[in-house]
């Protein structure tokens, strides 16, 4: 008799989806991979800088370990330590895959890999194909998935939408209801398991730089049925983003490097041209508040500047969440050579010639460290076992997460270059362990009994059918467009409680106004509005949870920044005298005299917090309710320390 | 903020075997709009510029960076992505119309699987050992990584094929896009290793022996890749497969 092949279903044909479906077909596995559009179309073909791995090509005495330093320094230690370590040291054979795959990487004078700098260490440590790196990659991952599906190992099902996952009645996961985005069709579909690489949850914002289809409605479904959600409150914001009406797009760092400088006129309101605003009208508040470093402040303390001058002093340009980033002091010839690709992404979608016109940012939301909770198994040598089922698997049992919408390795901040790296990871190495899980399972889904996926379907059809009655008077679009500008407003990046408790009620009153929703298009065929009516209820519970983590979160880590909390560290403090404390504490009572002035009670206070609050957020729904938890993070490798901000 | 209204006609469609017909629509006009901005204006208000309430306008796009190749569509009588599409840039009233090349799916959203079905047939990947840790990939010049990656950044809009005069809705011609594609994985170390089989998928009707060299392929691409040096290398790697099919086989 001939050997049942494994069956997997995999949601999300980004990077992490796409990655773990090679490798499970390399294992001989079936899979059935679903996809909201085209898999060549997710977002991961969106990330432009590059990846990371520890190659050490320049002799600059890099190695994994010391990526995975500076990874975990990154996160604010939040981040539970062997799952990013071993993602250090598995990178740069992902690095060599991906480039054995044919991605068109950069090269040295000598042919082999080129390697750049960028934020957050000091090694040439970044892997990059041009300004496209993540459509690069995307590419080759989708090319060998297309050769599986030729040889008939995959079934694409793209234009498909994940609603839910098929639990029988030992709870256990066993397949997914998907809806036909075309034929609009309600159908399940069964699996050894389930993986969720559905990317992040920007759409929750509104206007990010994430894609449209980015709205964390799959893992929100998950946690709705029971699954755990982690550190939700972590939102990456980007300092600089082009505003626009129907998005906001990236502006690399590199416009700052080069001299570009930050203002608002003086005069709220101003509505003069840029230009015909005198020097003495001008108001450069990074240059002014922080001389030493000018525009040149690192990442957040951007963000916040910016969030301050446009929110609180209200200074905005005429009156618009924007300021200016300016580069007309430079000659055109300079700009072109240095910041040739950056002024050309500005020209195409604004018009606007940074040459002679000031450009117009603001900060946007970029990447969310949070999503669904998982679980890893060490080898007992501080990295992963690669062979077990644990990897991955949230807390219902056969439903995995990759990629963006999990919720390890990047702690309370991500570094450039770690996400397309993490979802990369993770695809690849939970592929041995869902192997073996699929081996182990005590019922194969052929054999559970038929009414759980019938009634699984009947749910969503049901749903779907209610949802296309609602006749009230809410526009989908409108409300959601109001739930974005709550989050934008109250739960960005600077954090206030009662600005927090504010959001939490401009939520409810949110969700109970999307019980009177219109369903603007009741017609069958390729309709998207239903879904989008579903997608917004999921998005309405995930910023819930992203408001209640923060609103709960009484400290300053990473990118959650609450300025009531901040610790106060001293400006001559050195993060080395933390390593020496700890140190000295083994011998007893530490002595005032040890340290500077004030240092020590910094340190402790440093301790005290985290002793309090360096834990995993997890969000639970129980009986229609979120409940809020915490749980420990796994230190074991290096003690966590103070960072310095500047 | 000027505060003045635009028109824009737009060519819709129910189904893919339905009739088209059109629809006028008024939007607020705002600085820097793009097209995608006012689609999602009429989503928000979903009614023609008589006032009239109709289902909203349905599209496909994405990342709106115009690196995903979604939101391909018919603007103003020219094929180009919506999102770098801006309001004031163009000619009033504005037209939209789906692809024409590509089965309607609704609207102006179009079914492009035949792209993808092409990429199927000419093996447009490249066949490694296995994902395991073998070490370093190959060895090769930057000058050469450099010409893959201006093909490598192909984002399978379609913009090549709907402006071509061969390629119709109901002949097999493969089209840029896809010759263009046998080039980068031929030019590849290991790519090279299946480069016949590439070929002969080429040589074929429908193949690269059926363009008729219009050049209007690559004046739309949105990317810049040189598709008729594309051509031109195919061509002349087919024809020496031939030559050697005839000396060898």
């Amino acid at each position: 008799m001939e050997k049942r092949p494994n069956s997997f279903v995999v949601i999300g044909g980004g990077l992490a989806g796409l990655a773990c479906t090679m490798k499970l077909c390399e294992a001989k596995a079936k899979v059935t991979l679903v996809s909201y559009q085209a898999v060549k179309r997710s977002h991961s073909v969106c990330a432009q800088g590059g990846i990371n791995a520890a190659i050490n090509s320049k002799g600059e005495g890099d190695s994994p370990e010391i990526h995975f330093y500076d990874t975990v320094k990154g996160g604010d230690f939040l981040a539970n330590q062997p799952l990013v370590r071993d993602m250090c040291y598995q990178a740069p054979a992902i690095i060599h895959l991906m480039d054995r795959l044919g991605v068109a990487f950069n090269r040295s004078p000598e042919g082999h890999l080129e390697f750049r700098r960028f934020g957050g260490t000091l090694y040439s440590r970044t892997a990059f194909a041009g300004a496209t790196t993540g459509q690069q990659l995307l590419y080759a991952l989708d090319e060998q998935v297309r050769r599986y599906e030729h040889d008939g190992q995959v079934t694409k099902l793209e234009w498909h939408e994940y609603l839910e996952a098929v639990i029988d009645h030992d709870g256990v996961c066993k397949g997914a209801v998907l809806h036909d985005l075309r034929t609009g069709e309600i159908f399940t579909v069964g699996g050894d398991a389930v993986v969720l690489a559905t990317g992040g949850p920007s759409q929750v914002y509104g206007r990010s730089t994430g894609s449209t289809v980015c709205t964390g409605a799959a893992a929100t479904s998950a946690y709705l049925q029971g699954a755990k959600y982690g550190n939700p409150e972590f939102i990456q914001i980007h300092p600089t983003a082009i505003p626009g009406h129907d998005k906001l797009r990236l502006m690399s760092e590199s416009a700052r490097g080069e001299g570009g400088r930050i203002w608002v006129p003086k005069k709220p309101g101003d509505s003069r041209p840029p230009r015909e605003v005198p020097e003495n009208e001008r108001y450069y508040f990074l240059e002014e508040n922080y001389p030493l470093f000018g525009n040149l402040v690192p990442r957040d303390v951007a963000s916040r500047e910016i969030y301050d001058v446009v929110f609180n002093k209200k200074m905005g340009i005429v009156g618009e969440p924007m300021v200016y980033l300016d580069l007309t002091h430079h000659p055109k010839e300079y700009l072109d050579n240095r910041l040739g690709g950056i002024i050309d992404i500005y020209e195409k979608f604004t018009g606007d010639d940074p040459r002679n016109v000031p450009m117009k940012i603001f900060p946007a939301v970029h990447y969310s460290m949070g999503g669904l909770w998982t679980d890893f198994k060490d080898d007992g040598h501080g990295l992963i076992d690669h062979q077990s089922p644990r990897n991955q698997m949230t807390s219902i049992p056969g439903l995995y997460a990759a990629g963006e919408a999990d919720f390890q390795y990047h702690g309370a901040n991500r570094l450039g270059a770690n996400s397309l790296l993490s979802c990369i990871y993770t695809g690849l190495m939970m592929g041995p362990g869902l192997i073996q899980y699929a081996k182990n399972q005590k019922k194969v889904f052929e054999n559970v009994e038929p009414q759980v996926f019938e009634k699984a379907a009947h749910k969503w059809k049901d749903r779907f059918s209610k949802i296309k009655s609602m006749q009230g008077s809410e526009n989908p679009y409108d409300l959601h467009r109001e739930l974005g500008d709550t989050m934008m407003e109250n739960v960005l990046i600077v954090r206030d409680n009662t600005k927090l408790n504010k959001a939490l009620s401009m939520i409810d009153d949110i969700e109970t106004r999307s019980h009177d929703i219109r369903c603007l298009d009741t017609t069958h065929w390729a309709n998207p509005t239903p879904s989008f009516i579903n997608q917004l209820n999921c998005m309405i519970h995930l910023s819930r949870i992203i408001a209640m983590g923060a609103l709960m979160r009484n400290e300053f880590r990473g990118a959650h920044y609450k300025p009531e909390f901040d610790l106060k560290q001293p400006s001559d403090f050195d993060p080395h005298e933390y390593v020496d404390y700890m140190e000295q504490k083994n011998y007893g009572e530490v002595p005032e005299e040890s340290f500077p002035d004030g240092h020590l009670a910094y340190m402790k206070r440093f301790e005290a917090n985290n002793e309090r609050w360096l834990k995993t957020t997890i969000a639970h729904y129980d009986e229609g309710k979120p409940n809020i938890s915490y749980e420990p993070v796994d230190t074991s490798i290096v003690p966590p320390r103070p960072r310095k901000y500047d | 903020m000027t505060t003045k209204n635009i028109t824009i006609k737009i060519k819709r469609q129910d189904a893919p075997d339905s009739k088209p017909y059109w629809q006028e629509f008024n939007v607020p006009f705002k600085d820097h709009s793009n097209i995608i901005s006012c689609l999602q204006d009429i989503q928000r208000s979903p009614e023609t510029s008589n006032g009239v309430s109709i289902n909203p306008v349905v599209w496909e796009c994405n990342c709106l960076e115009e690196v995903c190749g979604a939101c391909t569509m018919v603007i103003n009588g020219r094929v180009r992505q919506a999102c770098t599409a801006l309001v004031d840039k163009l000619s009033h009233p504005i037209t939209l119309e789906p692809m024409s090349k590509f089965p309607v799916v609704r609207d102006l959203h179009v079914d492009r699987s035949r792209m993808f079905e092409n990429l199927k047939k000419v093996k447009a990947w490249i066949n490694i050992d296995g994902t395991h840790d073998i070490g370093e990939g190959p060895v090769l010049p930057e000058n050469e990584r450099a010409k893959r990656y201006v093909l490598s950044e192909c984002m399978t809009c379609g913009c090549c094929l709907e402006a071509c005069p061969q390629f119709s809705k109901d002949n097999n011609f493969l089209g840029a896009a896809t010759f263009s594609q046998v080039r980068l994985f031929n030019a590849h170390p290991t790519g090279k290793y299946n480069q016949e089989e590439r070929l002969e998928a080429v040589m074929g009707e429908g193949g690269i022996a059926d363009c008729g060299n219009a050049q209007v392929c690559v004046e739309v691409c949105p990317k810049h890749i040189p598709l008729t040096e594309s051509i031109a290398e195919i061509g002349g790697q087919t024809t020496l497969q031939i030559i050697k099919n005839l000396l060898f086989k």
